[in-house]
């Protein structure tokens, strides 16, 4: 029984940019977030995965309205989260929380971790009466490993791994409902990397927590993911079960960008199924017109130049927008 | 068997600070011969970047210093060589790509020119030469248009193309020997496919020696011949690339391979590494992994484990080496 | 070639980085106390620092001396002796006597005054104002900022000489004698209006530097308000730059004042600064020497105190030097 908690429809960023010394021209838009949909349901992860420039920490951003979308319409538990106001919004901030990728600029190094986990208790007052903020702060601490009697020191005397950890703490701390998590493991060592997933993996099941999960690490998402949605340019061009988008993807991009992934096991070596795509993500100041991937596509054909292919159900079981799409196990 | 390209022997490399002294590399050796791919994997701070640039001799004294050790290339002998002789054997013998490709090329010029530089300036080529050779180099590293592309500065140039420039400047004066620093670490998966695939096949056409360094276990897989596992400045284990991955030999190998979250497996449990990778200015007794070690016993506490034999041309540091190695 | 491991994504630091990084693993026990903040730990790291405490002790000094100049010296510095003209110094004036037989000891107490509070007054305008509109334009509409950048350098494109001049001989005529307080207030303003858009633009730049760092979002997302990111986030990681051009600016500040001294439109006689007493001294340098030598001496020896305490200060605010 899903029951959505956060429902994204046609969501829209794109950024002026912008020339001039005095009065500023504007000479494109770049097209971050270009129509986006999806459901998120409650104790859920849905993953998010696309290469750098395809919108996704854009996204993230939006979601935690950190910037205002340019159209479309988000719903938090069924209200519009975007015209959220005064004390409502700050019960909005209050549910949703976002972990940041770079665990090095993520934390004001001026500032204690016991300040810095403590903040949401000075923002939301109501949270926490003053006594208690200190044991709070411990328990938190304590919650997402680290030691409790740490508080006094800054960032930096901490690694990166532990600095995630300190991030993550301070996203639990007003006990969110929905954990927005832009590339939280990209930045860390692979034996670093495997605790913190396995600290969210435990959150989640302890707290109830449902996940936006962003990275471009397909094995990452697969790992976290119940259902993920796979981005380029700005949108998304297929979206389903973990399953089906590992074992049965139909869109090409997703079946090029799983086929390129690297599998540790040299035994697999010439052996897999190998797409390689030619040359870099087009600029998304002038994405191509169609279908955004026609220009790396094998598969591209005149339609893919005029058209652009909605995301629905074309072959197997989940929505793709390929106007080609098939089935091809990749993995 | 003849001599190997680039012989690394027992590397000793500290960095004096104001806050100590942090031994970075702790009896660092690899043999790399014409022709093959070692990989050198490790986590922030192993030390394997340390070891590559103190082959390149581009580390800077202060801080760095090279206490004990030897690094042959061709059987000279580079640390008694003279700092001339070390500037020539840098892009005529052994080349050095970076994983930031934005950084290390210079933005106030030309691509074509600073490959076109290096071309001059060594080989006393003429400008109108240069650049002739400069846009063979890039048309050989797949660069589109590259007759045009080559006047173009690094800014113009996207994530993949400028890696690829890099590639070509490190090739302008025919090295032996390429040192790739997590060449596709800074890339998109698609781009990076591209660049490991570029670089493979560039070693084999030039039959050069290629060191990677790198963190990820899967491009390992993917191009190593052998790999050299490096924790806190050591190498702790040194394998053929099919039997590492088949039983590896050294409880970190083992669980670093036991950490990763695999594309092709579903629903795995991740085992982790319990703490962090050790502090150099203050690394532990006797067998620095062991306070993460899952099998660690009072022996590994306070004897530091010797390269233990595990067949032709495969070693660990572990006191249990064996029984590691059999379980896998 | 640049340091590979500088950037990307800090997967692999480059060892020298991590030879600092990794002090974290020590456990060396922090004493569990009562609730710490950045400024309450940069105010014990500043207690135990000996130049902060020199440089302290300089400056008190220098106020004192500013504020009370009788308990240094009996000897009025308006006391002319035209017996005593371009004396070298001896037991009964340590600096000797200048050009007009004034004791020059008790003028460079004397002086202390005017040149503190041209200098100090000067710098807290100049940062406060420079600060403000700063912060401001970072966070205002583009356009806005690009308005305040311009207006900005208008004033910063006018010769500082030049400026003052124009501003000074506008309030003053030649002919009028002002009250000590209020040339010291118009030059005062008048340094602060031709220089504040220097700390503006430092404090511009740490600001948008400063507002794009993933903390900064992290708050916003917590739905901090913008007077707590600006005070709580901002201020404490852009006031290094700020503070180290103040410390500078100080100096140049009290030279400043020096200059419009001698060109008569700042400062003027019977007032009394180690400005005035540095121009009075320009004709008379070979043959006394230590007509310039004792006032320089001063404004060294402050600026000097003020720089270090200035760096000192910032020092402490930083937890990594720690």
């Amino acid at each position: 029984m899903a029951e959505p908690i956060l429902e994204v429809t046609d969501l829209v960023k794109h950024f002026p940019v912008r020339v001039g010394v005095l009065f500023k021209r504007t000479i494109g838009h770049v097209k971050a977030v270009d129509g986006v949909s999806f459901t998120l349901n409650k104790g859920e992860t849905l993953g998010v995965v696309g290469e750098s420039g395809c919108g996704k920490s854009t996204l993230a951003q939006v979601l935690m309205r950190l910037e205002p979308p340019t159209s479309g319409g988000a719903k938090f538990e069924g209200r519009d989260m975007f015209a959220m106001r005064g004390a409502e919004l700050r019960k909005l901030r209050r549910d949703i929380q976002i972990v940041l990728q770079d665990p090095y600029t993520s934390l004001n190094p001026r500032m204690t971790v016991g300040d810095i986990i403590g903040e949401p208790f000075e923002i939301h007052t109501d949270v926490a009466p003053k006594g208690s903020r200190r044991r709070k702060v411990q328990d938190l601490l304590d919650t997402v490993g680290l030691n409790p009697e740490h508080i006094h020191r800054y960032p930096h005397q901490f690694s990166g791994g532990q600095r995630q950890r300190i991030g993550i703490a301070r996203a639990l701390a007003l006990r969110p409902k929905v954990i927005v998590c832009d590339e939280p493991v990209s930045a860390l060592d692979v034996s670093i990397q495997a605790q913190v997933m396995n600290l969210l993996g435990e959150l989640q099941s302890d707290l109830g927590l449902s996940y936006v999960f962003i990275a471009h690490d397909l094995s990452v998402v697969r790992h976290l993911s119940d259902r993920v949605a796979v981005m380029y340019l700005g949108k998304i061009v297929e979206t389903g079960t973990e399953d089906q988008i590992y074992e049965r993807p139909t869109h090409p991009y997703t079946q090029a960008l799983l086929s390129a992934v690297p599998v540790p096991d040299p035994t697999q070596r010439g052996t897999r199924d190998v797409i390689r795509l030619t040359g870099d993500v087009p600029s998304p100041i002038n994405p191509p017109s169609g279908c955004h991937f026609r220009t790396r596509c094998w598969k591209a054909q005149d339609i893919c130049a005029t058209e652009e292919p909605e995301l629905v159900v074309r072959a197997g079981d989940h929505p793709s927008a390929c106007h080609f799409a098939e089935e091809r196990s990749v993995v | 068997m003849t001599a190997p390209l680039l012989e690394v022997e027992d590397l000793h490399v500290e960095f004096r600070t104001r806050d100590g002294v942090a031994k970075v590399l702790n009896g660092v050796g690899y043999q790399v011969n014409a022709g093959e791919t070692l990989a050198v994997l490790g986590e922030s701070g192993s030390g394997k970047s340390v070891t590559a640039q103190t082959i390149m001799g581009i580390l800077d004294t202060p801080p760095a210093f090279v206490t004990k050790g030897a690094i042959r290339f061709n059987g000279e002998d580079l640390l008694a060589a003279s700092a001339d002789r070390r500037r020539d054997v840098r892009g005529d013998g052994i080349a050095m790509i970076f994983q930031d490709a934005l950084s290390a090329l210079n933005p106030v010029f030309t691509v074509g020119f600073q490959i076109e530089e290096q071309l001059r300036v060594r080989r006393g080529m003429t400008r109108k030469e240069a650049r002739a050779r400069a846009i063979e180099l890039l048309d050989l590293v797949k660069i589109p248009n590259a007759k045009n592309r080559v006047g173009e500065y690094p800014h113009q140039f996207s994530g993949g193309m400028r890696q690829r420039a890099m590639i070509a400047m490190s090739l302008a004066l025919d090295p032996e020997m390429l040192i790739a620093d997590e060449p596709t670490t800074a890339l998109d998966v698609t781009v990076q496919a591209q660049i490991m695939d570029l670089l493979r096949e560039i070693q084999t056409e030039r039959d050069m020696g290629l060191i990677l360094i790198t963190h990820d276990l899967g491009v390992v897989a993917d191009v190593a011949d052998r790999i050299a596992v490096m924790y806190a400045g050591r190498i702790v284990e040194h394998a053929d690339v099919y039997q590492l991955f088949r039983a590896p030999g050294h409880p970190y190998t083992e669980s670093l391979l036991e950490s990763l979250p695999r594309l092709d497996l579903k629903g795995q449990e991740l085992k982790t590494i319990k703490g962090l990778p050790p502090s150099l200015t203050n690394i532990p007794s006797g067998c620095p992994f062991h306070p993460r070690c899952p099998r660690a016993v009072d022996v590994c506490k306070t004897e530091v484990p010797a390269n233990h034999r595990l067949g032709l041309d495969r070693t660990s540091a572990c006191h249990f080496a064996e029984e590691v190695v059999s379980r896998g | 070639m640049s340091d590979p491991g500088a950037s990307g994504a800090g997967l692999e630091r480059a060892a020298a980085s991590a030879v600092g990084d990794l002090s974290h693993v020590d456990d060396s026990s922090q004493k569990q106390g009562k609730p710490r903040s950045l400024w309450s730990d940069a105010w014990g790291e500043l207690r135990r620092k000996p130049t902060f405490i020199i440089s302290l002790v300089i400056i008190f000094i220098v106020v004192v001396m500013a504020a009370f100049p009788s308990l240094f010296t009996s000897v009025d510095p308006r006391a002319a002796n035209l017996d005593n003209y371009l004396k070298t110094p001896s037991a009964d004036a340590w600096f000797g006597y200048d050009v007009q037989g004034y004791d020059v000891y008790a003028r460079a107490i004397y002086g202390a005054r005017a040149s503190l509070l041209v200098g100090l007054f000067s710098t807290l305008l100049t940062v406060l104002i420079g600060s403000v509109v700063g912060i401001f334009a970072s966070y205002a509409k583009s356009w806005v900022d690009s308005l305040l950048s311009r207006f900005g350098d208008i004033f910063a494109g006018v010769p500082f000489v030049l400026g003052a001049i124009v501003i000074l001989t506008t309030f003053n005529s030649p002919t009028e004698n002002p009250s000590a307080v209020r040339i010291i207030t118009q030059v005062v303003l008048s340094i602060a209006v031709l220089s504040w858009p220097v700390s503006m633009r430092i404090m511009r730049s740490a600001t948008l530097v400063a507002k794009q760092q993933d903390y900064v979002k992290a708050a916003r997302g917590l739905g901090a308000s913008p007077l707590r990111i600006v005070f709580r986030h901002l201020l404490p990681n852009t006031v290094a730059p700020v503070l180290v051009y103040a410390t500078i600016a100080l100096g140049a500040f009290i030279g400043a004042e020096a200059t419009l001294a001698f060109l008569g439109i700042g400062l003027r006689p019977p007032v009394v600064s180690w400005g005035v007493m540095i121009s009075e001294s320009r004709d008379y340098f070979q043959a006394a020497p230590h007509m310039l030598l004792f006032p320089a001496g001063f404004v060294t020896i402050t600026v000097l105190a003020f720089v270090i305490l200035g760096d000192a200060v910032r020092d402490a605010l930083d937890p990594k030097s720690r």
